[in-house]
């Protein structure tokens, strides 16, 4: 029997072995060695991994054991991922209450208007991150911008290079045009002869945008929700470079682990257990989005 | 009436005689920009008497400010200039969400995130209506539009007939004053149409409530209308029942606009003391009411249904049937006369004993009244 003729447009099977071997290769790859590094041991010298199964690197997340070898509950990891979900949700908030007004002013404009402010949203995605975050260091150190405008106005200089403070306004900063874009996209599909609508029928303009428009929003409001949280929540630039490192969170932790901790096995549980956190997250997120029947899909 | 079309253009400040009832609308003017830098007068110093109770039709080819001059009274739209009044109130400075007046949008507009009943309550949460008033109104309006059993659907579960029926439940739930619909049956097929052509006309005799329709659709309005106003360039050029401006058309655009119609221009004629025009070499046809053109030319307005040609009628012409086209319901000739004016002629059945056939000598009749003079353009504005 001679094969059925492939529909026209569409390439055959082997054409997607380059994209299938890329995703072996980098993503399911590296997260099989994760993974299997989180359940070895750790050398006696540290560094690198010894191949005998054990479950220490997850136990130590949560006990320690103490001189008697009794386990002992620690909460210390656990403050780590408390401090790191709420550096990652002030971050969500944050850019949700700026990016929305925004996308939505964008929204209304001509659509030539909305091409390029579209475009102007994302001029950052153009320069490294690394640059980025090393000029924010420039406006907020000693010396900087905002330190000089405040001399000159006599207010005195302000600590707030390598603060907490400067880490999360590196977050919000880094992460406003992942929040702004799929906002903009569900809400220049909106049709705003339903807003007219509403109009018409009574409601007022604040009551127009919650019971018409932040509900037909919702798909991009979800999407930029996930696309912040999630790599704010494992973020390190920032904290690193911004925050000077000096509040623990998750992504310096795991990077410690590797680095000067030398316990690649804790390293790994510790990024196997972010993964399983996120998971248990889109699984929620999706359970939500079928019992609402909102369409959600995590793009810009 | 309010729009004379007679009348000469008028700039002073409109004389407004608001009534006890009804939607009065005067001197509204308003003007868009265009995107290439030009200005366009969508409406221009339009003015409209609305009666309580009636359905009143706003026709006229796209661009002609019909839809502007609804969504003005909507309060979607801020006019330039005029006024709007329900019954003695002034209302064009009242925002759309406080006029006792709704819409039926032509793309429904439904919300699509709501239930059919949560669309038709919509306006009555806005009221703050207490909820077992709104579930009695929500049932009440199902029924009305014959929903019943589909409250629980999503707009997007439903087909065009039912939307616009959930469009039209939602607008008259808050029971308005007037009820705006711009285009609405335009996105329906033929048939659907026709069917909602009767059902609302028989919304508007049992709410009673004064509906305001906007058409580009001529056949629509003729049915639909209790009264018709038809638009051009920014103002209503004629307003009056559909009898009247079928019968009786002010102007060529007006005759042109609403059904198929022949325009003939002759010289007037004087016929002793009568003003004539003769076609083509046929006997003299009296025009009693008519004013000639600065040339001393009268263009006359003739339906092609009432061009005769079975003698039943006063002789207009002798001429030659030149075309036919059999159409079931009537036959489509057009009859060419000696000067090379060529005339359409609708021919009812039956068509047996009247020998049509290409070429032959046909004559025209029609009954005087069914000869229109019409005002000369330049004083028709």
């Amino acid at each position: 029997m001679r094969a059925t003729r492939r529909a026209p447009g569409t390439l055959p099977w082997f054409a997607s072995v380059p994209a299938l071997v890329v995703a072996a290769l980098f993503t399911i790859g590296p997260l099989v060695v994760v993974v299997a590094f989180s359940f070895m041991t750790r050398p006696p010298t540290g560094g690198g991994v010894v191949f005998r199964f054990t479950t220490d690197a997850y136990r130590s997340f949560l006990f320690t054991k103490d001189f008697t070898g009794q386990l002992r509950f620690n909460p210390t990891y656990l403050q780590v991922f408390a401090t790191s979900a709420m550096q990652a949700t002030v971050t969500t908030v944050v850019c949700l209450l700026l990016a929305f007004p925004l996308a939505l002013w964008i929204a209304t404009r001509s659509p030539r208007a909305q091409g390029l402010l579209v475009l102007a949203v994302t001029i950052p995605f153009w320069t490294n991150l690394l640059v980025r975050t090393y000029s924010w260091m420039l406006v907020l150190n000693e010396n900087g911008l905002i330190n000089r405008v405040s001399r000159a106005m006599g207010l005195g200089s302000h600590e707030l290079l390598y603060t907490p403070l400067a880490s999360q306004l590196g977050l919000i900063y880094t992460f406003l045009p992942f929040m702004v874009l799929p906002l903009y996209s569900s809400l220049s599909g909106f049709d705003f002869r339903l807003a007219e609508a509403a109009y018409d029928l009574g409601a007022h303009k604040l009551t127009v945008l919650r019971r018409v428009i932040l509900p037909l929003a919702r798909p991009g409001i979800v999407s930029g929700i996930l696309l912040v949280f999630m790599p704010a929540l494992g973020s390190y630039v920032q904290p690193v470079l911004l925050g000077g490192g000096k509040v623990l969170l998750i992504g310096n932790l795991v990077a410690a682990q590797f680095g000067d901790s030398r316990n690649w096995p804790f390293g790994a549980a510790l990024s196997v257990i972010i993964l399983a956190v996120l998971v248990a997250g889109l699984l929620v997120v999706r359970w939500w989005a079928r019992r609402t029947g909102t369409t959600v899909s995590i793009s810009l | 009436m309010v729009a004379d079309p007679g009348r000469p253009v008028d700039r002073r400040p409109p004389a407004v005689v608001a009534r006890e009832n009804g939607l009065t609308i005067a001197g509204a003017t308003k003007t868009f920009d265009t995107p290439e830098g030009g200005q366009v007068h969508a409406l221009d110093d339009a003015a409209l008497a609305i009666r309580d109770g009636e359905l009143f039709v706003m026709l006229g080819p796209s661009g002609c400010g019909k839809t502007t001059l609804l969504r003005a009274i909507a309060g979607l739209e801020t006019l330039d200039s005029g006024e709007i009044y329900l019954g003695r109130d002034r209302i064009d400075g009242t925002p759309a969400h406080s006029r006792p007046v709704n819409t039926v949008f032509q793309s429904y507009a439904l919300f699509p995130h709501l239930t059919v009943a949560e669309n038709i309550a919509f306006g009555l949460q806005m009221d703050r209506l207490p909820r077992a008033a709104i579930a009695d109104r929500v049932a009440e309006m199902l029924a009305l539009v014959r929903l019943d059993g589909l409250d629980q659907r999503r707009p997007n579960q439903l087909s065009g007939g039912q939307q616009q029926r959930v469009a039209l439940a939602r607008a008259l739930a808050k029971r308005p004053r007037v009820l705006l619909l711009d285009e609405p049956l335009a996105a329906l097929d033929l048939k659907l149409r026709r069917g909602m052509q009767d059902e609302l006309r028989r919304l508007q005799r049992t709410t009673g409530i004064t509906f305001v329709f906007v058409t580009h659709d001529q056949e629509e309005a003729l049915s639909l209308g209790d009264r018709i106003a038809v638009f051009s360039q920014g103002r209503p050029a004629q307003v009056g029942t559909p009898e009247e401006v079928y019968e009786r058309p002010v102007s060529r655009f007006v005759a042109d606009f609403i059904g198929d119609t022949n325009f003939v221009t002759l010289p007037m004629q004087a016929d002793g003391p009568r003003q004539v025009v003769r076609f083509a070499g046929g006997p003299p046809v009296v025009l009693p009411d008519s004013v000639p053109a600065p040339d001393g030319t009268v263009t006359v307005a003739i339906r092609p249904e009432r061009l005769r040609v079975d003698g039943s009628a006063p002789e207009l012409a002798t001429g030659v049937l030149t075309e036919l086209v059999y159409m079931g319901t009537d036959l489509r000739c057009t009859v060419t006369l000696s000067d090379g004016t060529a005339l359409a002629v609708r021919v009812p059945p039956p068509f047996g004993g009247l020998h049509l056939v290409p070429g032959a000598t046909v004559r025209l009749g029609a009954r005087p009244v069914d000869v229109r003079p019409l005002v000369p353009e330049g004083s028709a504005r």
